[in-house]
């Protein structure tokens, strides 16, 4: 285990071992993510330089420059990055949480039922000149509380002498098939104006995302992240499986709950803000378990690290590829999602 | 409550399809606007005398197409459900979990779009596409690899297919919030307010689909033997599953272009037909027909008053009442073999 480096505190309170080849990992897709960032912020419908990109973000860019980045695309980069991790996290903990790699936010109806709420939100308090009678930072809770109840709601349906993952998904779809027509049903109550609206949302797209969403999915995403990874041991020792999860000294379902409802914050919080993007939850786990292996101390930040560069990604790809339309990120997602998702059918069944 | 007897099957049917009479009347007799059962006599019989009346002209021009349309939707996508269910041996199959129903919405949306002067006989051929295209490649994922994907896992593909399905959908209508207007109760899955013009364009292929249905039951019954045993009871495998596929395709598809996504009528009716039939399919898709039409209109009446002056989409309905069947049998649970 020489690859590894133990960092201890004095009275060996804390200890933490870090794997180096994690490490590099991790710094790795910082990069990856940093240039992508500047990226996403130089393309647009008027092309900046990174470089002026780097000297408007230090404070000595131009005032157009500045009025572009600042206002219109920082925010929607950084909700692109929260999302994107919170997903992927929300993801990584489920995939752990009932040992299968199949699972995702997403697929389990997690989303559709974060989605239920905020289309009912919307239908419920607009008034007739079609604005919110509420303040729109009601939002989140209204995704957030959706998300929690379907995720209790599929967990305890599923629940029969233990949790059989298969059966969980199989549940998971069928209830998000039934949240799908709510969201539907709510649209139709609401005007068309909030149904176009809705619909964006609900397919997934960081378009027009302001400071004041950035102000509130950063704190909750962050949050919860660093709690998930305080108890990423749980998740460790969940992973093993009942019973020898339980002789480690695990308390397995007192744990499940709490990782449910970490599970379903992350989800629901980036719901809100971002809507549906599909997949991501699947695919960044995957792609971080690839480079690090399954222990979720490395696997959790990796994650969220590949998770935020993929939403990213596809928002990029979503306002240039078709210029002047913008096509919402979640559109791409579902578009190399949905093939990998079927490739990880095949693989996990050789496997077995 | 499975019927043994041959002739108790037939009276059986019978009964079914005088609880269909009674649903399709009901149909058209409850409603927002008050209609009484006299009222439909004289416009069965003596239309010429009454043209002026207001209740008259909805029963001609709504409330009839509208059971009409529901009873053949219902008829389709249950018998749909059956054929699927038996072609790839899972209990879960249908239309809307397998996608089919994604696809066929996903063609018929982008057409809405790109070419709005279509005429209805070329939707149906669009919607016909897409569910082609859908089960197309629903199918080769099932078939791929040595020995294919287990039940389950052609479901998660199936699920997976119906999410990219809609997603891009959602994509399409993103970009055109005109279209999203004119499609968003449609996408929904409703019977409402759709004229029989709409219905005439797939009339002929639902008809033929139907009697199709019928003709192939018997190597049906062959097939879910499972394919070793059928092969050598001398089985054309590969033609009866090809012809399956096509009638899957011409009644989803079908389905789709007049009603829209309408989910878990297939999924549900089979279990209750084969629960009445057992597994003797000459006799489980008559009655799964049967079934799914009433199922849908009585879908469609609880759609008109649940908030009542407005109505919900059928397709909202049959989720509400579909989804618990479907968690019963997710918990039911079957070996994963």
């Amino acid at each position: 285990m020489s690859k590894n480096k133990v960092f201890r505190t004095k009275n060996d309170r804390f200890s933490f071992m870090f794997d180096q080849k994690s490490i590099f990992n991790i710094v790795f897709m910082t990069c990856v993510l940093l240039v992508l960032f500047l990226v996403s912020a130089s393309i647009g419908e008027s092309f900046i330089h990174p470089l002026q990109v780097m000297k408007t973000l230090f404070g000595h860019g131009e005032p157009g420059d500045q009025l572009i980045i600042e206002t219109l695309r920082m925010p929607r980069l950084l909700v692109a990055l929260f999302a994107g991790a919170g997903l992927a996290i929300s993801g990584a903990i489920l995939q752990g949480m009932i040992k299968n790699p199949l699972a995702s936010p997403d697929i389990i109806g997690i989303t559709g039922g974060a989605g239920v709420t905020v289309v009912l939100f919307l239908a419920l308090f607009s008034n007739d000149n079609h604005s919110l009678i509420v303040s729109v930072q009601w939002m989140p809770l209204a995704a957030f509380l959706g998300a929690v109840a379907l995720g209790f709601i599929v967990y305890f349906l599923s629940y029969k002498n233990g949790i059989s993952p298969i059966r969980l998904i199989l549940i998971g779809i069928g209830l998000s098939t039934l949240t799908q027509a709510l969201t539907t049903m709510f649209m139709m109550l609401g005007p068309i104006h909030r149904a176009a609206q809705a619909n964006l949302w609900l397919t997934g797209s960081v378009n027009g995302a302001s400071w004041t969403d950035v102000q509130l999915i950063a704190p909750v995403i962050i949050l919860l992240f660093l709690l998930t990874l305080v108890s990423f041991r749980k998740v460790n020792a969940q992973t093993l499986g009942g019973e020898l999860a339980l002789s480690i000294g695990a308390h397995l379902q007192r744990d499940r709950i709490l990782m449910l409802i970490l599970c379903t914050g992350l989800a629901g919080t980036t719901v809100a803000f971002a809507g549906g993007i599909g997949f991501v939850g699947l695919m960044a786990p995957h792609m971080a378990r690839r480079l690090v292996g399954s222990s979720y101390g490395a696997l959790i930040p990796l994650s969220a690290l590949i998770g935020a560069i993929l939403v990213m990604g596809a928002d990029l790809l979503g306002r240039t590829a078709f210029s002047p339309h913008e096509v919402p990120a979640g559109v791409f997602t579902a578009t190399i999602g949905a093939p990998y998702f079927i490739y990880l059918l095949y693989k996990s069944k050789n496997r077995s | 409550m499975e019927i043994k007897t041959t002739k108790m099957k037939g009276w059986g049917f019978v009964a079914a399809i005088l609880v269909l009479c009674l649903a399709t009347m009901g149909s058209i007799v409850l409603g927002y606007t008050e209609v009484r059962l006299h009222h439909l006599y004289e416009v069965l019989f003596h239309f010429e005398h009454f043209k002026e009346s207001n209740t008259h002209i909805i029963i001609l021009e709504a409330r009839i197409p509208r059971a009409l349309i529901a009873i053949c939707v219902g008829a389709s996508l249950a018998i749909a459900g059956v054929l699927m269910q038996a072609l790839t041996r899972n209990p879960l199959a249908s239309p809307s979990i397998f996608g089919i129903n994604a696809g066929a919405s996903l063609f018929i949306v982008a057409v809405v779009i790109y070419i709005p002067s279509i005429s209805l006989q070329g939707m149906t051929w669009v919607s016909f596409a897409g569910a082609a295209a859908a089960s197309l490649i629903v199918y080769t994922i099932g078939g791929l690899g040595r020995e294919g994907l287990t039940p389950l896992r052609l479901t998660l593909a199936g699920a997976a297919i119906a999410a990219l399905f809609s997603s891009l959908t959602q994509g399409l209508l993103v970009l055109n919030e005109k279209a999203l207007d004119e499609v968003l109760f449609w996408l929904a899955g409703s019977v409402q307010g759709r004229g029989l013009q709409y219905l005439y364009p797939v009339l002929p292929y639902f008809i033929g689909a139907w009697a199709g249905s019928l003709l192939i039951s018997r190597h049906i019954n062959i097939l879910i033997m499972g394919e070793d045993i059928a092969q050598s009871l001398g089985g054309r495998i590969a033609v009866i599953k090809a012809i399956a596929g096509i009638l899957i395709v011409g009644l989803a598809g079908g389905a789709v272009a007049v009603a829209g996504p309408i989910v878990f009528i297939g999924i549900v009716v089979p279990h209750f037909a084969r629960a009445i039939a057992g597994q003797d399919h000459r006799w489980v898709i008559p009655y799964s027909g049967v079934l799914g039409a009433v199922l849908l209109l009585l879908a469609d009446i609880s759609a008109r008053f649940i908030i009542m002056p407005e109505e919900v989409p059928v397709g909202v309905m049959t989720a509400i009442i579909g989804t618990p069947f479907f968690v019963y049998l997710a918990r039911k649970g079957w070996k994963e073999s």
